[in-house]
């Protein structure tokens, strides 16, 4: 009987469970496997990708103790691990402190642990742990990110970690860490911060990027200027819409105006007499500013006077990033940003992985060479090979199929994740599954962002792709922790 | 509740940028791998062919700028596994000068992960290393009948002398443990493995380069890709300039033949080795390209052990030149003073104990007993000193403070000089006596350290540096084979001088003993009248046979040019064989060449053997 009844409060942890997403899992670790093999060795006996003294041996280790602990996690009791949450971050935080003292130097990185003859990254470990006491304190009750002092303590439980991680010189890893913001938007950051944050990346990268080209064959004008200047024009404009109180009519106005200031200046520049025109246009977005300022205190509307304030810091900010760049950086620094922006040509370093990895992607065509028959993808011709660039091996003996498959892949994961975050009713579980959506979009996003040549190099793994066991457990206990949480989420009493 | 929905919303923002991400991926994949015109070639998996482009080695030269080591081509066959399908073997055979059975395991070789771990069946393996030239023209003509096989142009050493092999080492194929030790080499590259070649690899194997080149369909190259934007150059290695004297060196091999042993010779004010010796030692032309196996097999084998650099790794009794070290540790505790004299009749007496000495006048003063040799006198102050308990409450007190001092004056431990395998010597500590004699041990148990016996061993290079700190009164600098190194500074750790625990003074003493050995003393022969030579005898007893020869000893005596030690194996005494050739060797270095009477004089050395040997010098194939 008393069986009965439970079975009637929690439904089965089999029915319950979503098993479209484990299954996305599975899949994923199988290519995943199978680019492994490509990436490290080239085998003429077969069987010998099963040999345990191989790289592709080994991940079979690494995947069936995956499995293994996907499994013991989901038998744990979810209560369990979310009242282990601040425990949990803590341990990890102090693991994360000694790390660098234990640590012995892998290519200058000091963020490995040797236990045995293996080594573990406690970094790839420690996101589940810094989402789970997200998720804990944003659950507790009555907080709300939107009230300044509760953000600043989610600021900070993110921001320790990711300094103690630099502090490893493991700045790629560190930086996964800002993907957290993603979810603190969803639970209610206001956007401006967000779209300030990208503004400013985006910002810094045209301006750099474009800095030398002329914009329509006017020496004066840098094409980089031209742009960084229209796109705050346009931002400021957007806000004004979206923020000011029936604005349509004054927002539309002021882009006229915007745009007609810029075009008279290009077209003087270009036809009467050539001079600079982001002057101009500098000029205008001041004007706007000051037109903005006056409103809100004619109106008493707060909204213009912070999107003026925006306005001016872009503009601010835009002219200080040739100042940091040009004066306070070290050549050796401005050189390692272009060669990110792809500005140099440094086949030795950075810009070379990028160029073998476009060769590989591109050599594979639509249906690609086929499993270990890639020839550009082995050895050592692209460095991190099995690691950071496997998604070359992919491209390349995939093809575009291949690559198109494992992309929709990520992305069904990702938006799978996003429904089952959304279908919690607890704030803990939505915060957690939010964590664990930014971190598997942050790790998509970059990685193969990277071998594309779309984003800089940032060295952090491709979830379940890249060799290694510490990103492949780690990534594992995060995604199950958050299936386990989901299959609990029926319970009527907490 | 109203906000909360409001929120609700922007998971469509969030999972639209997952979207919108990963359009623009699909897009971007799109182009690269269908619609780019520059990767579109390549979508035949043979288009690029990466072919490394090996620096050439630095070369090497003498102090004086004559050329040692320099590069030769030579030619690499190479061979891609997947395209070397229906090759006609008897015919590549026959165009190799190989037979059947050679190539086929060879294949078997490449094949084999465990011998070759950086085998793949796509890219270039080493199939036959280092064609001279003209077994390359004979291959060549016929190469095109052999699709898959290809000639990869490599440079191999060559050496204008037939000495300092021990200094120069030999370059050889990396092995597995190379390979796994350092990401640069792959297999069939080439690495130092003996001498300055092995120390001084990084900077003189420089850079290798890559050039990726375009293929058709057949495989034939098409040129370059984008015009060879993206080659990289290979860096040639650095140029060596080594502190050997050629000449000095090839005259010191000539007096060691027939003999073991080493010579070692040093510029007392810059470190800088000038000759380094060991006997047996090989002809390096005998480790060049194919034949280097089987000569390493071969040396390897030899009972005289000509592959050993005796100068470093051999570890030797010191003998009496060891009692330099030790006036100077006595004057500077102030045990003796020059004029402190101690008796000696036919040696030293203590309670039963005897050291015995040869016959001269007694008592004897300092310099008189450095002069003669005199065993007595350096045991009697060992003896005072480890016995004196005003000074140090315990002999192990007394013992510590000995060990500093012959630590000081770079016994002990590796001197650190830039040739690999150097070994540190031994320098006993109480400890080391503790563990020995189960506590109970004194100054007279241990007496025999003070005349360069019983448990003291020094290599020839650090006996020669005792030369040098000799001659510079009271430091040295670590003592090292190159001079400079193209187009970088010399690392300071062979600038920095050394200074010992003993003051300036105390060594002029002892200089002043040495050259009284040379005037009236154990070193007579070593007199000339061109230069003041100073210098010490040393008969190190050998319990397994005759006593060693040595001599060590420096010239001139005011702004030495050179320090020296001649070490002979089961010479008897040290001015049987290492007093006469110090003589020559220093007159050689010196003046520049030998006189007359010299030149017989090094003749009659040469041919006094005290081994038969088979010379090994060169190798015929």
């Amino acid at each position: 009987m008393s069986a009965k009844i439970k079975n009637k409060k929690a439904p089965s942890l089999w029915k319950s469970i979503d098993w479209l997403t484990i299954f996305i899992y599975l899949v994923l670790l199988a290519l995943g496997w199978m680019s492994v093999c490509g990436a490290c060795y080239d085998y003429d006996q077969a069987g010998s990708i099963l040999d345990f003294s191989t790289r592709s041996g080994m991940q079979i280790i690494w995947i069936a103790s995956s499995l293994l602990l996907a499994l013991l996690i989901l038998m744990a009791d979810d209560r369990l691990i979310e009242s282990l949450s601040y425990i949990i971050y803590i341990c990890f935080l102090g693991l994360l402190f000694v790390t660098p003292f234990l640590a012995h130097d892998i290519k200058g990185s000091m963020s490995w642990i040797k236990i045995g003859s293996f080594s573990i990254q406690p970094a790839e470990f420690a996101k589940f742990g810094v989402s789970l006491c997200l998720a804990k304190v944003m659950s507790t009750y009555g907080f709300d990110v939107r009230n300044w002092r509760d953000f600043i303590i989610c600021v900070i439980l993110i921001v320790v970690p990711m300094g103690l991680i630099v502090m490893q010189k493991e700045t790629g890893s560190a930086l996964v860490y800002s993907a957290f913001f993603l979810m603190l938007y969803r639970e209610g950051m206001p956007g401006s911060i967000l779209f300030t944050a990208i503004s400013a990346v985006v910002y810094f990268v045209v301006a750099v990027r474009y800095a030398d080209n002329p914009l329509w064959g006017v020496e004066e004008i840098s094409l980089g200027s031209g742009i960084v200047m229209l796109l705050i024009q346009l931002f400021t404009v957007g806000l004004i819409r979206i923020y000011g109180q029936g604005a349509k009519i004054l927002s539309r106005r002021v882009l006229l105006y915007m745009l007609a200031i810029d075009a008279a200046a290009i077209l003087f520049a270009r036809f009467i007499y050539p001079f600079n025109a982001v002057w101009a246009m500098a000029f205008a977005c001041g004007a706007l500013a000051i037109y903005l300022f006056y409103l809100s205190l004619r109106d008493r509307v707060l909204p213009y006077c912070l999107i003026a304030l925006f306005a001016l810091g872009s503009v601010g900010f835009f002219y200080s990033t040739h100042f940091v760049l040009d004066k306070v950086l070290e050549p050796y620094q401005r050189t390692r940003i272009h060669v990110l922006l792809g500005l140099e040509d440094d086949p030795r370093g950075v810009g070379y992985n990028v160029i073998q990895a476009k060769i590989a992607i591109g050599s594979g065509g639509l249906e690609g060479k086929g499993f270990l028959n890639g020839t550009q993808t082995k050895l050592k011709y692209v460095p991190e090979q099995d690691t950071d660039f496997i998604f070359c091996t992919v491209g390349e003996e995939e093809g575009f199929i291949g690559c198109a498959v494992v992309l929709l892949l990520f992305l069904s994961l990702i938006l799978r994740i996003l429904h089952l975050a959304e279908r919690q009713s607890y704030t803990f579980g939505r915060v957690y599954g939010y964590c664990v959506l930014s971190i598997f979009l942050f790790h998509v996003f970059i990685n193969i962002g990277m071998v594309l040549g779309v984003t800089p190099v940032i060295g952090i793994p491709l979830p379940f792709f890249s060799y290694g066991g510490s990103s492949l457990w780690g990534f594992t206990i995060l995604l199950f922790i958050f299936l386990r949480i989901d299959a609990g989420r029926n319970r009527q009493q907490r | 509740m109203d906000g909360n929905y409001e929120l609700e919303k922007r998971k469509y923002v969030i999972g639209g940028a997952a979207v919108v991400i990963i359009i623009v991926y699909l897009i971007r994949l799109f182009t690269l791998q269908l619609l780019s015109e520059d990767f579109k070639i390549s979508a035949d998996s043979n288009a690029f062919l990466k072919r490394i482009q090996y620096p050439a080695r630095g070369a090497i030269s003498d102090r004086n700028g004559k050329l040692l080591v320099y590069n030769q081509p030579a030619y690499d066959v190479m061979v891609i596994m997947t395209e070397q399908i229906g090759v006609d073997t008897l015919d590549l055979c026959e165009s190799l000068g190989i037979t059947r059975d050679w190539y086929e395991r060879r294949m078997e070789e490449i094949k084999d992960p465990r011998r070759n771990p950086g085998y793949s069946r796509h890219t270039q393996q080493l199939f036959m290393s280092q064609l001279s030239t003209e077994e390359f023209s004979r291959f060549q003509e016929k190469l095109f009948r052999f699709p898959g096989f290809y000639i990869q142009k490599r440079s191999i050493r060559q050496y204008n002398y037939s000495n300092a092999a021990h200094l120069l080492g030999d370059v050889g194929e990396v092995g597995p443990e190379d390979i796994e030790a350092d990401d640069y080499y792959r297999s069939g590259d080439y690495i130092g493995k003996l001498g300055v070649e092995r120390s001084y690899e990084t900077v003189l194997r420089g850079k290798k380069g890559m050039e990726i080149l375009l293929r058709d369909a057949r495989g034939r190259i098409k040129g370059r890709y984008q015009n060879g934007k993206f080659d990289m150059a290979p860096i040639p290695g650095r140029n060596l300039k080594m502190s050997i004297d050629i000449e000095l060196q090839a005259l010191g091999e000539r007096l060691m033949k027939g003999k073991l042993g080493s010579i070692v010779a040093i510029e007392p004010s810059t470190g800088e080795v000038l000759c380094m010796v060991s006997s047996p030692t090989y002809d390096p032309r005998i480790m060049i390209g194919r034949q280097r196996g089987k000569s390493q097999k071969q040396l390897a084998q030899d009972p005289y052990k000509p592959l050993l650099n005796r100068a470093i790794m051999g570890q030797y009794p010191p003998g009496s030149t060891f009692k330099t070290s030790q006036a100077l540790t006595f004057l500077q505790e102030g045990i003796i003073t020059p004029s402190t004299a101690f008796p000696c009749s036919h040696g030293f007496h203590f309670k039963g104990l005897t050291v015995g000495c040869h016959k001269h006048g007694s008592p004897l003063p300092l310099i008189p007993a450095i002069a003669t040799s005199c065993n007595g006198y350096f045991c009697w102050g060992l003896f005072h000193m480890f016995g004196n308990r005003k000074k140090y409450p315990t002999v192990g007190d007394a013992m510590t403070t000995w060990k500093d001092y012959m630590v000081s004056m770079g016994f002990g431990y590796k001197l650190g000089i830039d040739l690999p395998g150097e070994k540190r010597g031994m320098i006993p500590n109480a400890p080391f006596y503790d563990r020995a004699y189960r506590g109970s041990w004194s100054g007279l148990t241990v007496i025999s350290i003070s005349i360069g016996q019983g448990e003291v061993n020094l290599t020839p290079l650090q006996i020669a540096n005792l030369g040098a700190t000799i001659a510079n009164r009271g430091y040295y600098i670590i003592p090292h084979v190159v001079k400079e190194v193209q187009g970088m500074p010399l690392d300071t750790l062979y600038t920095q001088k050394h200074y010992t625990r003993v003051r300036r003074e105390h060594y002029e003493t002892v200089v002043a003993g040495m050259r009284q050995a040379v005037l009236g003393g154990t070193c007579r022969v070593a007199n000339t009248s061109f230069y003041e030579v100073c210098g010490k005898t040393g008969t190190a007893q050998n319990p397994h046979g005759q006593d060693h020869s040595v001599f060590m000893g420096f010239a001139p005596r005011e702004n030495p040019k050179i320090a020296i030690c001649v070490y002979v194996e089961n010479g008897t005494w040290g001015a049987t064989y290492g007093v006469p050739i110090g003589a020559l060797m220093m007159e050689q270095y010196i003046n520049g060449k030998l006189s007359e009477a010299s030149q017989i004089r090094a003749t009659e050395f040469e041919n006094k053997h005290l081994y038969t040997m088979d010379n090994v010098t060169r190798l015929d194939e």
